[in-house]
């Protein structure tokens, strides 16, 4: 049972990621009909907004600390951040320690840079292309951007710390009255699964109850229709391309201390964010949601040992046994719609 | 002269509307049978059940004394029913020969031979045949440009010529004349007259335009809500007052 | 001509040619240069060359004539090259075996994925053959470890029953052959400054290329190829047409399946090694790739968009900062640290960067691929069929 309840809670935490990038996913789709292989760099970008942060909250000057000396009797050298100089020590220590939460500030308007360079300066031209084509070059956009990356921060993957506040692990079995210690989980990736569902939530009411999100969901239904409106779609499609940047690129900055990003992260999660979004259905909002934390406490689930007994290698190939199943019962996935990317 | 199609009582549901009931649909072999109808009459939808792109939820598709009902397209097509689309289906990043080749060919290869080695352009006597239909129709001269960069009324006739190479028993039309000019429209009747006195084959014709329809037909069913309302000589229809009422709207024709 | 009408026919003896000279045309620098790093002419890249031509050849026939995009053929490849080393490891060292195996079992395994992912299409399809791949992948290297290796993967060790060839003496490892001649034989000849090696492993994988190529080249052609290229255009037309096209397809699925083995089995045939990441998804979209890279559809493309992608990988990615530095002296320290620091992106471990760059160019302007940029130079050149709409002068050149 306890074993379980972890799996679960480890599954919802899986699920928030392949969710977020799948949510992203299923906008540039069904908005803009364009298939995005360059997503999950964007996740790739966000996270690495992370690191860069942390990086720069602790460049540090190196002074002399007159009160201690080091062993040949001469002040000693030591490195301080500027942060402390400007903020106070003890502000300083705060900021450093909260650099992942405070890159969202930073992560945000650089991924909405992202995705508006993207949308204007390429997909743009490959509306009218088939999709085999947006395919290939977002493809191509994919690796480009992931050796960049490499390049700056090298191929090995950077630890970024979580806030020391929430170091350390909730016992949430006690909170639902098992004994202590059975259940024990760590800050970080519960503050995670509740960050996905603020940001899923938020996109889901944006569409919901504005007009821009009522234009938008028309134009998920019938593209030339809306186009046809009268209503300036390019614009609306720039702006949808930019927050399903933003989503990705706020999902991996949060994402950085659970999993030390690397540049081929992008590329991992891709490739499941796409089974997921298939499952869930080409185009449907609430199917990318509902498929991203299906898939991942299934794959959580099927790693327990008890199930891995039965079925060996079941935990390594779930998702993809899974995608077969529903594809071949459910040809448009869980919720997808009739004719969306069919040809 | 014997019956080539025969239809009863075939309905069709979409969720709560009721697309389709007909009660009884005859074809005579030879004939030039034409549907008219109002727009949402159901007239496309019929033409789907025939071919098999829908299957109907009840009655019975009997095409040259044999069910076709619930076969698939293309088992359909083998047993003699082509289609020409309203907006012109074909392999538009072929040339126009091969165009013309492939129904042939699908009719000869068709039920699965992976027929890999002879090669296609020697195959002189596909090659001949599908020759012989563009110039029936008019296209042998371009014949080796690309098909998807014709004009739409040559795509029109590149498709009817796709489908006569199979020398079908019945041709499907759908709404041959739709989008064309006065000029383009006598020329597609002249040709289609032409084609019932060279070929003899059976017809059956949607279309909006009563011009075609009277100056091609030799029997008309008038379609509304899903239903046969008339069935007739042009002039029988012409005079019907349920015709006039449910379709034509007192126009004058 | 063997066949084909004259313009193929030229084309294939132009293949036949470039591989038949490949050692030496691949070298056109002497050995003392400072230019001999660019030679491609040496065995083991000579080699990859031509078998990655096998798969890519392949793969062109499933996604140039039918339109579908498969995002799982490594599995096809890594499948083969299991296949050939389990021959290696109980038959023979002979390749002919295992070549054979591999590519009998890559067909059997492409006839279940394929009669299973045909049933959609679109990214469906796509997403079907992604997923039996990294089925694969995950599986031979986890639960299948006492078949595949593992980790660490399957070669062919002294202790290995081989049946059917003579006991090794002490010393001796055993070496993949074809019937006495050694994968790893060379015949090296030195012309003046020049050194070319001739290796028979690359001669016989070669000869497997020309006969793959050739294979393409009737498909192409025949009533079976031009009805693939009819679903392609317009899957719907067809079935109206009389045909049912899902056998056609799968059909198509399987023989480039079946090449996809052959270039495992092949492989093996010349490193007799193998390991699960042969069947990556990473593997699957290289061969993708080659194809878009060298013309989807064309029958030269696929070739020319392997050798591509192999010489940068291993041409590429050996210009590390040393050399570039090398190269950038005679510029003042300052400029040639910056021209350094640039290229230095491009080149060396980061080589995909400009592998991915060259591939969006010509997604973006060249939708045909190396093939439609060499034609669109032949034009300038007014070299060539004029911009017409002709396609095929077929009715003179088919005598």
């Amino acid at each position: 049972m306890e074993a379980i309840i972890l799996q679960i809670l480890d599954g919802l935490n899986k699920g928030s990621a392949y969710a977020l990038i799948a949510l992203g996913l299923t906008l540039i789709f069904g908005t803009l009909g364009v298939v995005n292989f360059a997503h999950g760099a964007l996740f790739m970008i966000g996270a690495f907004c992370a690191v860069t942060i942390s990086r720069v909250l602790s460049i540090s000057q190196i002074v002399l600390d007159e009160t201690r000396t080091d062993f040949l009797g001469k002040p000693l050298q030591v490195k301080v951040p500027y942060v402390d100089q400007w903020f106070g020590p003890e502000m300083g220590q705060l900021i450093v320690d909260w650099s992942v939460p405070i890159s969202l500030l930073v992560t945000i308007p650089i991924m909405i840079i992202i995705g508006i360079t993207m949308e204007r300066g390429l997909i743009k031209h490959f509306y009218k292309r088939p999709h085999a084509d947006q395919i290939l070059v977002t493809f191509g956009l994919a690796i480009v951007l992931g050796e960049v990356i490499k390049y700056f921060y090298g191929a090995n993957p950077v630890p970024t710390p979580a806030p020391s506040a929430f170091v350390g692990s909730l016992d949430v079995g006690v909170l639902i009255g098992l004994d202590p210690f059975t259940v024990v989980y760590p800050y970080w990736r519960l503050i995670y699964f509740g960050f996905a569902a603020i940001i899923i939530t938020a996109v889901f009411a944006f569409l919901q109850f504005t007009t821009f999100g009522m234009v938008v969901r028309a134009g998920m239904q019938d593209r030339e229709t809306v186009g046809l409106l009268g209503i300036n779609i390019d614009r609306k499609f720039t702006i949808m391309f930019a927050i399903a940047a933003c989503v990705a690129g706020v999902a991996g900055a949060m994402y950085a201390p659970i999993n030390a990003p690397n540049y081929n992260m992008g590329m991992d999660f891709l490739v499941l964010s796409f089974v997921v979004v298939v499952v869930g259905g080409m185009g449907s909002l609430g199917g990318a949601v509902l498929s991203g934390f299906l898939l991942g406490i299934l794959q959580s689930l099927a790693s327990m040992t008890e199930v891995i007994d039965i079925a060996p290698g079941i935990n390594q190939v779930i998702i993809y046994l899974v995608a077969i199943i529903v594809l071949l019962t459910r040809p448009r996935g869980l919720m997808g719609r009739r004719g969306v990317m069919e040809d | 002269m014997s019956t080539i199609l025969s239809v009863t009582d075939v309905s069709k549901r979409f969720g709560g509307l009721q697309a389709l009931d007909v009660k009884k649909f005859d074809v005579t072999e030879g004939t030039v049978h034409g549907i008219i109808g109002p727009n949402g009459a159901g007239k496309s939808t019929f033409l789907n059940c025939l071919i098999g792109k829908l299957i109907p939820d009840t009655g019975t598709v009997n095409f040259n004394g044999k069910s076709v009902l619930g076969l698939k397209p293309h088992e359909i097509n083998q047993a003699g029913v082509s289609r020409v689309f309203q907006t012109p289906e074909i392999f538009s990043d072929l040339t126009i020969l091969e165009n013309v080749m492939i129904p042939s060919l699908a009719h000869r290869d068709g039920a699965f031979k992976v027929n890999w080695w002879p090669r296609l352009d020697t195959d002189s006597e596909i090659r001949n045949h599908a020759i012989s239909t563009l110039e029936d129709i008019g296209l042998a001269d371009k014949m080796h440009n690309h098909a998807g960069a014709m004009s739409r009324g040559d795509k029109r006739r590149l498709e009817m010529a796709m489908c006569l190479s199979q020398s079908p028993k019945l041709l499907l039309l759908d709404e041959p004349t739709a989008g064309m000019s006065r000029a383009d429209t006598n020329a597609t009747i002249d040709l289609l007259k032409g084609l019932s006195k060279s070929h003899g084959l059976t017809k059956v014709i949607i279309e909006h335009d009563m011009h075609v329809v009277f100056s091609l037909c030799d029997r008309i069913s008038v379609l509304a809500q899903g239903q046969i309302i008339a069935e007739g000589t042009p002039d029988e229809i012409r005079g019907n007052p349920k015709v006039q009422e449910a379709y034509l709207g007192g126009v004058e024709v | 001509m063997l066949g084909l009408k004259f313009s193929d026919f030229a084309l294939f003896m132009l293949v036949v040619l470039c591989v038949a000279l490949a050692p030496i045309l691949l070298n056109p620098f002497p050995a003392s240069s400072e230019l001999a790093q660019f030679n491609a002419g040496y065995p083991d890249l000579l080699q990859r060359f031509v078998i990655f031509g096998v798969f890519a050849v392949g793969f062109n026939i499933l996604f140039g004539l039918t339109g579908y995009l498969s995002f799982g053929h490594a599995a096809f490849l890594g499948i083969g090259s299991y296949a050939a080393i389990w021959m290696m490891k109980l038959l023979t060292m002979n390749v002919i075996p295992a070549i054979i195996l591999s590519v009998i079992v890559a067909g059997v395994f492409s006839l279940l994925v394929g009669y299973i992912s045909l049933r959609r299409s679109g990214i469906y399809f796509s997403i079907l053959t992604l997923a039996f791949a990294e089925m694969s992948y995950a599986l031979a290297y986890s639960v299948l470890t006492p078949i595949t290796g593992g980790e660490t993967g399957l070669q062919p060790k002294l202790s290995d029953p081989r049946i059917l060839d003579a006991e090794l003496s002490a010393g001796e490892s055993p070496a993949a052959n074809l019937f006495g001649i050694g994968m790893r034989d060379s015949y090296i000849v030195n012309f003046g400054d020049w050194v070319f090696t001739f290796n028979a492993g690359y001669y016989i994988a070669g000869l497997f290329l020309l006969v793959a190529f050739y294979l393409s080249i009737r498909i192409f052609r025949s009533p079976f190829g031009t009805m693939l290229r009819a679903v392609k255009s317009n899957q719907n037309r067809m079935s109206y047409t009389g045909l049912n096209t899902k056998p056609y397809t799968l059909a198509a699925f399987v023989i480039s399946g079946m090449y996809a083995g052959l270039a495992g089995g092949l492989l093996v045939a010349m490193d007799s090694q193998v390991g699960p990441e042969r069947m990556f998804w990473t593997a699957s979209g290289e061969v993708v790739l080659m194809t878009i890279l060298g013309g989807a559809g064309t029958l030269i493309g696929p070739v020319l968009g392997a050798g591509a992608i192999k010489y940068m990988e291993n041409i590429l990615s050996k210009i590390n900062e040393t050399v570039l530095k090398g190269w950038f002296e005679f510029l003042p320290d300052a400029a040639s640290e910056w021209v350094v620091l640039f290229l230095n992106m491009f080149t060396g471990k980061s080589w995909h960067l400009t592998l991915g760059l060259i591939f969006m160019l010509v997604v973006i302007f060249l939708p045909g691929g190396l093939v439609e940029g060499g034609q669109r130079i032949a034009r300038l050149f007014g070299i060539g069929k004029k911009r017409n709409q002709t396609v095929e002068s077929d009715s003179a050149a088919s005598k």
